[in-house]
């Protein structure tokens, strides 16, 4: 390969690790996020557990968010300033819901127990003020931030649809991480997020190309509407069978971190499938990656950065999952 | 008012509540492990009821730094994103400068901070004794390394250095240049030593209020010593460096210094100025009161020593007013600490260590001061931040040529005044969280029993040796 050829990929590959950052923040966080929307349904023991459940993560999971905003700041600073200003408001609203669920973590268990109440509340508004905001945001940049009486509508049923989708993983990750009264309220709440979970992603499914011409050109032609149906027969199937287990007893036993598993493969494929629509527009129809992309000498010095620390990040993410791995006990006060 | 102060104003707003957090966090994370060092030296000797104080103090002070860690996390996120709503012609010009500084930021520390906080919070009696004290190590070395990227790059905005211009855009010709550009050495060491004082009075004032109320932990004499110690060490250090910082200032931002001292005019042998009211507008000074040739000294050292006026840099120099105010604020902060320190140091030693043979007096006079290290950065922020406009990137890119144009002054000053109650709720929340841990600090302590009880168990079959095994001894 020569310098060119190499100079022209690096966004590319900036784009890749953007898209990385940002699939591992809609489900590391997507879970902690749900778990705190479900918040107000569960007993004042059952949140405690809850919240233990997340305590050691959502740190780390956060930091996702701020290195994919990172990334789109450094190597596309163009579409930074474009994407964020049209966005300004919701990312506002998003930027206070994060703040307020970050902070009530810690004062809900130091703050003096009359204001424990109060904490939790704002622990549930923060999470889905954060969640209804992300997903306002997702559709409108999904749909190029098209102005028109239907871009609104479509980015207020995936303001939806997204929190829906993350009630669905945190109620699996409940499922997965503790057991008795509170794993079996959890197999119910996931229940019932399934539905309109699955209504969002087909109606935003059918949207998309109907949105946005460019999208609808990309998915309906031939041949690669053959290779690309992969990923909604996949996904459909990974939640049917999703919604098959959440019926069985097992689910409740040895297969408890199934759901949880199969949710992850349903983020990942339509992950993949946006990233088909939207390459090579970092903002659809109006701006590619090389037209937003920084030097090449500083994506360079990037990457260089990123190669040494990613594996670093991954590896101490996974010893820390491995030291909290296993049911979150009951609270004992000692 | 217009869009350009409006997106001012909320940055100005955001920064110092943000740099609130990381000023105690950075310290911190070294004090805490202090504190473990001398936990595990204590617990295999006789005196059992030092190892309990020192691993008291361990666990009381994990709590206010998780605590301050959360708020500095949420409140860097909101700093990420307001890059981009508010100053996007920033990264579009200095992008190829900024974007990797603040890239090496978020990859090598922040994650290192955030991955190990919670191994650091939570993994105790879960991992080993050694991996836990690693997991320390590197929350406390992450939250310095953060300092490192980030004031490298104001440093760079304040003093550029190794960048060539290209069609408008900037480009790095040497990242040493760029990196330990000429002001970076003063800005980190006088960063990092103001963290030390504002986390040494912040263990004084919560010591002296745990005193106060009766309900003092074990560790709360040791700890008040470690804060009075640690403040009177580190205050006359920050000043020598202070002095430093300010002599680059003067070799590379003049109109600041100019600004700071309130001189409208270049002159030989300039007053301090006590006090004063700089106008802007007539520019000059009102009910200035002054101390002859002091401020030529202080600067030059030699007392006829020539000091450039303001008027020198017409357009080109900040607004005085505020550098004026917040550097005699900044100044008169670390004076008032000297002195507590110093007299707390000298009253504590000849008490023999013993809190219940203080005067009351310096117990209220520690709590009072609880926050001192606080006003104190956050001033100087100011001084060195508003001294620097006009200018985003000193005598290069104006502030009002990168001002996002996309909202309008109604959105700016909506949002902003969403952030300001919103700051304000968390800032009253934290003060007043801080002061019920101080009171009832055995409750914190039960909290964090119960919460280790919480979490996954497992540990029979892990591959780490559980706590106390003989990773230690």
């Amino acid at each position: 390969m020569d310098m060119m050829s190499f100079d022209a990929m690096l966004p590319v590959i900036f784009m890749g690790l953007m898209g990385f950052s940002m699939l591992v923040y809609v489900i590391s966080d997507g879970y902690d996020l749900g778990v705190g929307m479900l918040m107000h349904r569960a007993t004042d023991a059952e949140k405690d557990v809850m919240v233990a459940s997340i305590g050691p993560f959502w740190d780390a999971n956060e930091t996702w968010l701020v290195l994919g905003v990172g990334i789109l700041l450094v190597a596309f600073p163009r579409a930074h300033g474009l994407v964020l200003g049209e966005l300004y408001l919701p990312v506002a609203l998003m930027l206070v819901g994060l703040t307020l669920r970050g902070v009530a973590f810690d004062f809900r268990v130091k703050a003096k127990d009359t204001h424990k109440k109060t904490w939790d509340r704002l622990f549930f508004a923060g999470s889905a003020l954060a969640s209804v905001a992300q997903g306002w945001m997702l559709g409108r940049y999904v749909s190029g931030f098209g102005t028109g009486w239907n871009y609104p509508l479509f980015a207020a049923a995936i303001a939806v649809a997204l929190p829906m989708a993350y009630v669905l993983m945190g109620a699996s990750w409940l499922i997965m991480k503790t057991e008795g009264e509170l794993q079996e309220r959890a197999v119910q709440w996931a229940r019932i997020a399934w539905a309109p979970m699955v209504g969002g992603l087909v109606l935003i499914s059918m949207a998309t190309p109907w949105v946005s011409a460019t999208v609808r050109q990309r998915w309906f032609s031939l041949p690669e509407i053959i290779a690309l149906a992969a990923i909604p027969l996949m996904c459909g199937a990974s939640l049917l069978a999703l919604r098959a287990l959440l019926g069985t007893r097992h689910v409740r036993g040895p297969v408890s971190w199934l759901p949880f598993v199969l949710l992850i493969a349903v983020f990942v494929l339509g992950f993949l499938g946006l990233a088909y629509s939207i390459y090579p527009y970092v903002v659809l129809d109006q701006l590619t990656i090389w037209q937003a992309a920084s030097s090449p000498e500083a994506l360079k010095v990037l990457l260089i950065g990123t190669c040494i620390s990613v594996p670093a990040i991954a590896g101490y993410t996974v010893f820390s999952y491995r030291v909290f791995r296993g049911k979150t006990g009951e609270l004992k006060y000692a | 008012m217009d869009a350009l102060l409006l997106a001012r104003m909320q940055f100005a707003a955001n920064i110092p509540f943000h740099i609130l957090f990381p000023t105690i966090s950075i310290a911190l994370g070294w004090l805490l492990l202090f504190f473990r060092v001398r936990w595990l030296r204590a617990r295999h000797g006789t005196d059992r009821a030092s190892a309990q104080g020192w691993l008291d103090a361990y666990r009381f002070w994990t709590k206010v730094f998780a605590l301050t860690f959360a708020l500095g996390v949420v409140s860097g996120i909101t700093m990420s994103f307001q890059f981009g709503t508010n100053w996007p012609g920033f990264m579009e010009k200095v992008g190829n400068i900024a974007g990797p500084l603040l890239g090496y930021e978020v990859l090598t520390a922040f994650f290192l901070e955030a991955g190990f906080l919670g191994v650091m919070l939570f993994g105790h009696g879960k991992v080993s004794e050694k991996v836990h004290f690693m997991a320390t190590f590197f929350v406390a070395f992450g939250t310095t390394l953060s300092a490192f990227w980030i004031l490298a790059l104001n440093s760079w905005m304040q003093t550029p250095a190794g960048y060539e211009i290209r069609d408008g855009v900037y480009h790095v010709r040497s990242w040493i240049e760029v990196i330990f550009n000429p002001s970076f050495p003063y800005r980190f060491t006088h960063m990092v030593l103001a963290s030390g004082l504002t986390c040494a009075f912040l263990l004084t004032g919560l010591s002296a209020w745990q005193l106060l109320r009766g309900a003092a932990l074990r560790s709360a004499p040791r700890v008040l010593r470690v804060g009075l110690t640690v403040g009177a060490v580190l205050i006359p250090v920050q000043i020598f460096v202070g002095d430093l910082h300010g002599l680059n200032t003067l070799q590379h931002q003049p109109a600041k210094i100019a600004a700071m001292e309130g001189i409208w005019k270049t002159e030989r042998g300039a007053p301090l100025l006590l006090f004063a009211i700089p106008d802007a507008e007539q520019r000059l000074n009102h009910f200035a009161i002054e101390v002859p040739h002091v401020a030529s000294l202080i600067l030059t050292h030699e007392l006829d020593g020539e000091i450039k006026g303001l008027d020198e840099f017409r357009d080109r120099h900040p607004p005085p007013l505020p550098v004026f105010f917040a550097f005699r604020v900044m100044v008169g902060m670390g004076m008032l600490m000297l002195a507590t320190s110093w007299v707390g140091v000298w009253l504590y030693r000849r008490a023999r260590w013993q809190p219940e043979r203080l005067p009351r007096a310096l117990l209220w006079l520690c709590a009072g001061m609880t926050f001192s290290g606080w006003v104190a950065t956050v001033a100087g922020w100011y001084v060195t931040e508003i001294g620097r406009q006009p200018f985003v990137v000193h005598g290069l890119i104006r502030t009002a040529d990168v001002v996002s144009t996309k909202p309008t002054a109604g959105m700016i000053g909506l949002t902003l005044t969403l952030y300001l109650v919103l700051y304000a709720v968390l800032i009253v929340a934290y003060v007043s969280v801080l002061k019920y841990m101080a009171e009832k600090p055995e409750d914190v302590l039960q909290v964090e029993a119960a919460e280790e009880a919480a979490t996954p168990v497992g540990v029979a079959t892990s591959p780490v040796l559980p706590a106390g095994s003989a990773a230690w001894t």
